[in-house]
């Protein structure tokens, strides 16, 4: 079928619009986005709620009206005192960026290695690489912590993040994609230039994968700013808690059970969504990339 | 990019991170949890071996059979409404022209925000009497249940829950979408057809690799679902874990076995079990999309 015999009307009758964009009617953009609208609502309700529900006083803490009133900034300073926040705070940054800085840099590395050589055995072992990220973390959650146990290192923050100094498959995955992105003409330069292997990697392929490096960044310190399995089976010391470990403690002596100060679990939530909320509205393009690469 | 000499030698010394990761955090824990599996250790006395006992008492523990029931329960909810109503917004999205990047901020939002805090919040909105989620059932002159304390309405009110991440699966799809080929539209309006049989002959076709991709790893994901339903149900020392049962998961029953009862030999028992269960799942899946999926015929 040609698309030559098209009736000219047709084609005059819509709008001249970029080929990926669909052709859509007003009347379906319309309704499309008044569905929107209501299922935007209903996704950003329970984010106001929250924000909302953290100002309010115990009397009022289960009105789910949209405005505090009246407004209890008190709440924030309550839970402050109440429980190490900032140790806490200051815990799951350090935990974060360091699970971050390494799982970035040492992808890079392996994702280096599988896109520039070539070598016998490279496919099976990036299909590997592939497989381990099928792999259920539950069959290995009790042998590691054993490993760790084995080396005294159970109850430290160490195994928060040092699994990441060995590279992470959906990372290695994403920068290799990267990689392969690069013209090979600057390789070549480099290698005229005689640089050798590292020198090239760090001078001219890390420098041009600097997005696909913040990608990483920006996704593994989301993970580890909000995991909590791993802070349960490792964290005793609650000095050494990370937010949403403490968050858990707050969650169980605060709320349900607890002493019933809803309004204090739910200050400590904001919290500790704040950040990661901020982080998406600045990093956003990085996140919808590291998303949609294939 | 040829092959030259050396480039061997460079290549494993790049590829030596994974590989040492590989082997102590990977391979070697799989090996040694299959060994201990068919231990008793917890922790204290050195491991005894006890043969295939641990796997003897898994099939016979009633509360293995609970925790995977309501494990499976969850997954067969979750996993469809998840990428039906992904597809949904997504469709939405990519009609809603300018205001479609606000509104997928709008939808990304909860994915950010950590699951503890999420489990706090839902304790709440979910709540039988106060929840915000029953005041609006209420409107429509539905009265709801007892979404976090009837045993029968917990799981379906974690699946809602787990809904309101369907941002990152929406993302992807959307993307997916601006991949299909424009012209295979325009050529079947031409054609006449209706936009249902767009759909499901250019629209699904097109993007059934991705949606044969979320499927398996959301469902593997779900099989191994911990950590809001630990957060509001378990764990807690002033309450005893009263709804205990009815969202007692598998991978909250294998973490309560491994690192409250000190049952390292059990649990690895449990975390074999659970690699089987996944590993014929994902099978099945995978031998399903031979037929399901449609491939371009040039690879990319």
């Amino acid at each position: 079928m040609s698309l030559v015999e098209a009736p000219v009307a047709a084609t005059v009758a819509e709008p001249a619009e970029s080929i990926e964009k669909p052709r859509t009617h007003a009347g379906t953009r319309v309704l499309s986005v008044l569905a929107l609208v209501l299922t935007g609502a209903a996704f950003l309700y329970p984010l106001i709620w929250l924000i909302s529900s953290s100002l309010k006083d115990r009397a009022h803490v289960f009105d789910n009206a949209l405005i505090p009133d009246p407004v209890a900034f008190g709440n924030y300073v309550e839970v402050w005192q109440a429980v190490p926040l900032l140790l806490w705070i200051v815990n799951s940054l350090l935990v974060g960026v360091a699970a971050a800085a390494t799982a970035t840099i040492s992808s890079a590395v392996v994702a280096y290695g599988f896109a520039r050589f070539r070598f016998r055995g490279r496919n099976v072992m990036f299909g590997l690489v592939l497989a381990t990220m099928m792999l259920p973390g539950a069959v290995t959650m009790v042998p590691v912590y054993l490993e760790w146990h084995a080396v005294g290192l159970a109850t430290t923050q160490i195994p928060l993040w040092a699994q990441n100094l060995f590279g992470s498959a959906f990372y290695v995955f994403l920068l290799r994609q990267f990689f392969l992105g690069l013209p090979g003409e600057v390789f070549d330069a480099a290698k005229v230039d005689g640089a050798g292997h590292l020198r090239t990697f760090a001078r001219i392929a890390l420098p041009l994968t600097v997005p696909a490096m913040i990608v990483v960044f920006v996704f593994e310190l989301k993970a580890a700013w909000t995991d909590l399995i791993k802070p349960l089976i490792y964290l005793r010391d609650t000095d050494f808690y990370t937010l949403p470990r403490g968050l858990k403690t707050i969650l169980d002596r605060f709320g349900e059970g607890g002493e019933s100060q809803w309004e204090l679990v739910l200050a400590a939530s904001t919290i500790a969504t704040a950040p990661m909320i901020l982080l998406f509205l600045f990093a956003q393009r990085y996140f919808v990339r590291g998303l949609t690469t294939q | 990019m040829a092959r030259q000499r050396g480039d061997t030698r460079a290549a494993w010394m790049f590829l030596s991170p994974w590989i040492a990761g590989f082997l102590v955090f990977t391979a070697g824990p799989m090996i040694f949890s299959l060994f201990l599996s068919l231990t008793r250790y917890d922790m204290l006395k050195p491991a005894t071996f006890v043969g295939l006992d641990n796997y003897q008492e898994l099939v016979t523990d009633p509360k293995v059979g609970i925790a995977l029931y309501n494990t499976l329960f969850f997954t067969v909810l979750h996993v469809p409404l998840l990428i039906v109503l992904a597809l949904a917004l997504a469709s939405l999205l990519r009609r809603a022209g300018r205001a479609s990047g606000f509104f997928r901020t709008v939808l990304y939002l909860p994915v950010m925000t950590p699951p503890v805090a999420l489990a706090a919040m839902f304790l709440l909105l979910l709540n039988g009497q106060t929840g915000a989620i029953n005041e609006l059932l209420g409107w429509f002159g539905f009265t709801g249940p007892n979404w976090t304390t009837d045993p029968a309405w917990i799981k379906p009110g974690l699946v809602l829950m787990s809904l309101w991440g369907v941002g990152s699966t929406a993302v992807i799809y959307l993307a997916a979408l601006s991949r299909v080929p424009q012209e295979l539209y325009e050529a079947a309006r031409l054609d006449g057809a209706s936009s249902w049989k767009q759909f499901w002959h250019i629209t699904l076709p097109g993007i059934s690799g991705t949606i044969y991709f979320t499927v398996i790893v959301n469902t593997i994901a779900s099989l191994q679902t911990f950590t809001e339903a630990y957060a509001m149900f378990f764990g807690n020392s002033e309450v005893a874990d009263n709804q205990g049962d009815s969202a007692l998961f598998y991978v909250i029953y294998l973490f309560q076995q491994a690192f409250s009862s000190l049952r390292m030999g059990y649990a690895s028992a449990l975390a074999w079990a659970l690699f089987v269960v996944i590993a014929v799942i994902t099978a099945v899946q995978v031998r399903a999309s031979r037929r399901l999926v449609y491939y371009e015929s040039e690879p990319r």
